[in-house]
């Protein structure tokens, strides 16, 4: 029974991610498509902790801190892209 | 505690979390324009991948005796990082002219910033210069 329970979360979070994935592919504008892949980042991370139950195993326990720190910059540099028109400033001299 | 004590509480936990990843992404897919679809991204989905893992960290620190520190960093982490990286996404969208929805009544920042076609034509201008 709580496997069956995991293995449905874990179908119904591949659909969460499959719909974000929708919004990438049709957002109208560039940060629909960054908030979509914020959001996909965000659900991988709550993937990875029901397929670690679902193992019983706590070896998939780091990849959820990389991940959210990867999505976190992933997500800052694009803002910062589209808002400066680059994501490292250099000082000009 | 017994096993299936655990069970039932790390399963309503995981469920509450499931559910909130759904709400979002149905908020993603339906709602009309940046501004509000970032309430749904950023908002439900946090509380839902944080419920999810505290229903990991309960699990295996109540059947296998495995209070995991990775696991408490990755809940602080992502409870400090996803508003604001919702909020630099939507200031980004704000100053580079994305519009509302037809639907919005009010624009208390139009004032200050300018319209969004000024908006548009100072963000391309300043992708011009820096690249």
């Amino acid at each position: 029974m709580f496997d069956l329970i995991l293995l449905i979360s874990l179908l119904l979070i591949s659909f969460a991610i499959l719909v974000a994935l929708y919004r990438v592919y049709k957002g109208p504008s560039m940060p629909d498509r960054i908030i979509a892949l914020d959001s996909i980042g965000i659900n991988l991370i709550a993937l990875i902790a029901v397929f670690s139950i679902y193992m019983r195993s706590t070896a998939y326990l780091e990849a959820i801190l990389l991940l959210g720190i990867l999505a976190f910059i992933g997500t800052i540099a694009f803002s910062k892209f589209i808002e400066r028109g680059v994501a490292i400033e250099r000082k000009h001299d | 505690m017994n096993e299936s004590m655990i069970e039932i509480i790390v399963s309503i936990l995981v469920l509450i979390g499931v559910a909130l990843a759904l709400i979002s992404a149905f908020g993603l897919i339906r709602l009309p324009d940046v501004y509000t679809r970032s309430h749904a991204a950023t908002k439900s989905a946090t509380l839902g991948v944080l419920v999810t893992i505290i229903g990991a960290f309960l699990f295996f620190g109540l059947s296998e005796g495995v209070y995991s520190v990775r696991l408490i960093l990755g809940i602080v982490f992502v409870f400090l990082t996803a508003p604001v990286a919702g909020h630099l996404i939507c200031r980004a969208a704000y100053r580079s002219g994305v519009s509302l929805a037809e639907e919005s009544v009010q624009d208390d920042l139009e004032p200050i910033l300018g319209s969004e076609e000024e908006r548009r034509a100072h963000n391309k201008e300043r992708h011009h210069r820096s690249s």
